[in-house]
């Protein structure tokens, strides 16, 4: 087991570059504590297998350095960094029964057979794969073939990180749920680390200790799933987590002061003045909006639509040209097409040129 | 690992040295095949060709196997296409069975079939025609045809057709339309056996002809027996059927791998 | 799988076809069925001669070592042509310029016609000038094709393995291509070797390409006529007169019609064996992978 670190990573694919265009990764700076459960998120295209490739050694990077424990491991081959990878689909060895597919790293590297078959026999326990132990690994459904997949990675007591990428894309959603719960109770019991790499939010928040957003090639924040939800450092991951996403709209800021379509707000916090020409936002969520009938204090907006959303309802609002997501348990109280808007001032962010901007408080 | 691509290298090698020996040949007089030995043509000469290209018997041979090779290939895709998709989205009665003897036909040994065909084709008067050695050839074209094209369509959504209907399509239009662009290039693969297997085939062609439809590779196997030792004309005649082939690969040569994956051949 | 429709009127789209083929197949097939349950003088006389002729050719010499010769023929093909084909399409280049070279000059042979394929090889192998022959005879090697049997059989062997194994490194080539890189990277992180990768990853994924090359060659080896002819005509004596060469000296040479016919028929027979057995077991491994694959 052992810490990870990117030092100054980048990669190209096409070979060293001097148009940063060409990175499929731009250059970054990342370090994975030994024992964490992290989630790589962003939408497909964004990078995040080509860094979970370079930690696995399936890709050199064409920039910097990769450390395992302080030890430079950049041009070592996969075999040798001691790392297990499950893939998006089940890969299986077709010809073998499901023991000899889990033992199968075990008998490469040599190990005797006194020592792999109680090893095998036990993690099958902890799959639920013990009844089809000597059957063939290519009758199986998909998911006991990517517990397969899995157990090829957890045979190794000794490796340095489990990665993911997207391994349940090919599950049922009934069987995602277990197989996702059964994979926290095995990092609790190894305390391995896990990279676990997804384009689904649901699935990066309720897997990992910590979460890293990428975005074209960059990692935009990495925080708790909390921190992600509730000071987003970059407008992408405002819109990208969260389910509708965060509402941003463009406004202005002088101190405390926040105008916004002729209205003015006081914030929680003071602001700098912001570079001039720079494009400046409010990000808020629709869960910190609160809607009121129209005859009380808040902005005075049109209400457009309102959809249920299982247990709560999405009320999409127009404040003049500007559009609001709005979430509420119930809105049967508001009668008409208008409604008052009010803002949570503590939870409203400020992004200049989408990148979070921070003020004090005053 | 690092001398892996000797192994495709030696091997192209080989399969380029007869050929090149060939050309080597044609374009060497016939004095110099028979006096001496060179790895070079030392008097290159393009005459072999020019026989071939002003004598009537030598060139119209081409003409001859491009026509029926042409028709055979139009008839195999255009017959295999609606059965193709017959077999692909319908179940009816014998199909199982029908889709199995349509491909013990391209196991039939052409051997067996050379007699009986020389006979039928004669008794209804197609003999040395253009299109009895059409017809003839699509007795393992047109299930090759069926089984390739029955592979392509089959990796095209059912939905495409329903949807396609919803929207008021006629079954022809649609088919025209919208389902044949979808399967251009499963079509282009298929044309490509189709014409492979039917320039290559000879002894069912030869059986079939005499002198308006005779191909040209017969035309090569009579001027062996009968002048026997006009080398270089007969090399050059041999390098212009290797023309056409190639051409054609070029042409097809980024969906060959395709075709073969479908392991249909 | 995906539940096809019920539709007899299907039958329609499928006639065409039908009419056609049949037309090229039953009404010669039963041609060759009458020829051999007869006999003839000559004249267009015909005597009803039963299973005669079947008895005569199971019992006949001559079938015999044209059929034996066949197998062996057969076998020889396949025991170099598969391995050397596998071995090819390992070695091929995956990606870059290297791929469409390969693929273009492999594919070459496949397009020669079959004639020309022998006329080049007749060339080829002559001594006074072949490069072949020629070469050979001068490292001091007693080689002459239309003289010495075994010159000959390994000038049409040669041959074969020049026009076919191609087919089999194409076929290959399909397989392995089709191999998702996961299953590579896969191998690496479990430390597999070279050999295991092949033995577990490629041999496997490639089996279904391999078994249609294998019975392909089987099949096409099987029915061989002109390549031979051309460059041997079934010599010298008959060491390279194989089932089809035989067949056509008897029907065409020696115009003895109903025992051509039944060996017409024995033939067919034998390779329509082989075609079912094909036919069954490329659709149970259809079954199999369509079974497991969607579930």
């Amino acid at each position: 087991m052992a810490t990870i670190t990117l030092n100054d990573i980048a990669h190209c694919y096409s070979g060293p570059s001097d148009d940063p265009d060409d990175y499929a990764l731009k250059q970054l700076n990342l370090a994975w504590r030994d024992g964490g459960a992290y989630a790589l998120l962003g939408p497909s295209g964004c990078g995040k297998t080509t860094l979970l490739n370079i930690i696995s050694g399936l890709l050199i990077p064409t920039k910097g350095r990769v450390l395992f424990n302080e030890q430079d491991v950049t041009s070592r081959p996969t075999e040798q960094r001691n790392i297990a990878q499950i893939f998006q689909f089940p890969v299986i060895y077709d010809t073998m029964t499901v023991f000899e597919n889990l033992a199968f790293p075990l008998k490469n590297r040599g190990r005797s057979k006194k020592e792999i078959d109680p090893r095998v026999i036990e993690l099958a326990r902890m799959l639920d794969l013990e009844d089809n132990l000597h059957t063939k690994a290519c009758h199986l459904t998909a998911d006991a073939k990517q517990k397969i997949s899995l157990g090829r990675g957890l045979i190794r007591q000794s490796v340095n990180a489990i990665l993911f990428d997207e391994p349940l894309t090919v599950i049922d959603p009934q069987l995602k749920w277990q197989l996702r719960a059964q994979l926290k109770s095995l990092h609790k019991q190894f305390g391995f680390t896990m990279i676990y790499v997804t384009h689904d939010q649901t699935e990066a928040l309720t897997f990992a200790d910590e979460v890293v957003v990428m975005y074209e090639g960059e990692v935009v924040q990495v925080g708790t799933p909390e921190a992600l939800f509730e000071r987003p450092e970059h407008t992408f991951v405002g819109y990208f987590i969260g389910s509708p996403g965060m509402n941003i709209v463009p406004c202005a800021v002088d101190g405390d002061r926040l105008r916004l379509n002729g209205h003015e707000i006081r914030l929680g916090q003071r602001y700098p003045a912001p570079p001039p020409g720079a494009r400046v936002e409010l990000g808020i969520r629709p869960e910190y909006l609160r809607l009121q009938p129209p005859d009380r204090d808040g902005l005075s907006v049109a209400i457009v639509r309102v959809d249920n959303v299982g247990r709560h309802q999405v009320a999409r609002v127009a404040l003049g040209e500007q559009l609001f997501n709005v979430v509420a348990a119930d809105l049967s109280g508001l009668t008409g097409d208008r409604a008052s808007l009010v803002i949570d001032p503590a939870r409203a962010n400020v992004y200049v040129n989408d990148q979070l901007y921070r003020g004090a408080t005053s | 690992m690092r001398f892996k691509w000797l192994i495709p290298a030696i091997y192209i090698l080989f399969l380029l040295l007869p050929i090149y020996w060939l050309v080597n040949m044609s374009l060497k007089t016939n004095d110099e095949i028979l006096s001496v030995f060179s790895l070079w043509p030392h008097n290159l000469t393009l005459d072999n060709y020019r026989v071939i290209f002003t004598d009537a018997s030598w060139y119209s041979g081409y003409i001859n196997s491009m026509i029926y090779v042409t028709i055979n290939v139009i008839i195999s895709v255009s017959f295999a296409l609606p059965a193709a998709y017959a077999f692909s989205r319908y179940s009816f009665v014998g199909d199982k069975h029908l889709f199995f003897w349509l491909l013990t036909n391209r196991m039939a040994p052409p051997a067996v079939f050379a007699l009986p065909f020389f006979q039928l084709y004669s008794s209804i008067g197609l003999f040395d025609t253009h299109i009895a050695v059409a017809i003839a050839h699509c007795l393992f074209n047109l299930p090759l045809a069926v089984w390739i094209l029955e592979g392509f369509m089959s990796g095209v959504p059912k939905e495409i057709d329903e949807t396609a209907f919803i929207d008021g399509y006629s079954w022809p239009r649609f088919f025209v339309r919208i389902f044949i662009p979808n399967i251009a290039s499963g079509i282009g693969v298929t044309a490509f056996f189709c014409f492979m297997f039917s320039w290559v085939e000879l002894l069912l062609a030869r059986t079939l002809t005499a002198v308006n439809a005779k191909p040209i590779s017969a035309i090569m196997t009579r001027t062996v027996s009968a002048s026997g030792l006009d080398w270089g004309v007969l090399a050059a005649a041999g390098v212009l059927t290797i023309l056409p082939g190639t051409l054609v690969i070029w042409f097809v040569r980024n969906h060959i791998a395709k075709g073969f994956a479908l392991g249909r051949v | 799988m995906i539940a096809k429709q019920q539709n007899q009127k299907a039958w329609f789209m499928v006639l065409p076809v039908f009419l056609l083929v049949a037309f090229s197949a039953v009404i010669p097939l039963m041609t060759v069925v009458n020829y051999s349950v007869q006999d003839t003088f000559g004249n267009n006389q015909f005597f009803w001669a039963g299973v005669d002729w079947f008895r005569n050719l199971v019992h006949s010499e001559r079938f015999h070592s044209a059929f034996l010769r066949q197998l062996l023929f057969s076998g020889i093909i396949l025991a170099i042509e598969i391995p050397l084909g596998i071995l090819i399409a390992l070695s091929m280049p995956r990606r870059g310029w290297g791929v469409p070279v390969c693929l273009i000059t492999m594919a070459l042979p496949l397009l020669i016609p079959w004639n020309v394929v022998g006329t080049i090889w007749q060339i080829f192998g002559r001594v006074d000038i072949g490069l072949l022959g020629y070469s050979l005879t001068a490292l001091g090697i007693d080689y002459n094709y239309t003289q010495d049997p075994l010159a000959a059989w390994f000038t049409v062997v040669i041959m074969d393995i020049w026009h076919w194994t191609s087919l089999v490194v194409l076929l290959c080539y399909a397989g392995l291509c089709s191999i998702p890189d996961a299953y590579y990277q896969a191998a690496r992180i479990d430390g597999a070797s070279r050999l295991a990768i092949f033995r577990y990853i490629q041999l496997p994924k490639m089996q279904r390409v391999l078994l249609i090359a294998f019975l392909l060659r089987f099949m096409d080896s099987f029915m061989i006529y002109t390549e031979p002819f051309v460059i041997t005509g079934g010599g010298p004596g008959n060491s390279t007169t194989f089932l089809s060469i035989d067949l056509v000296k008897l029907a065409v040479g020696q115009f003895d019609l109903g025992p051509a016919a039944a060996m017409s028929l024995i033939y067919f027979l034998v390779i329509l064996l082989l075609c079912y057995v094909f036919y069954t077991v490329m659709s149970n491994i259809g079954m199999e992978s369509t079974n497991h694959g969607g579930s």
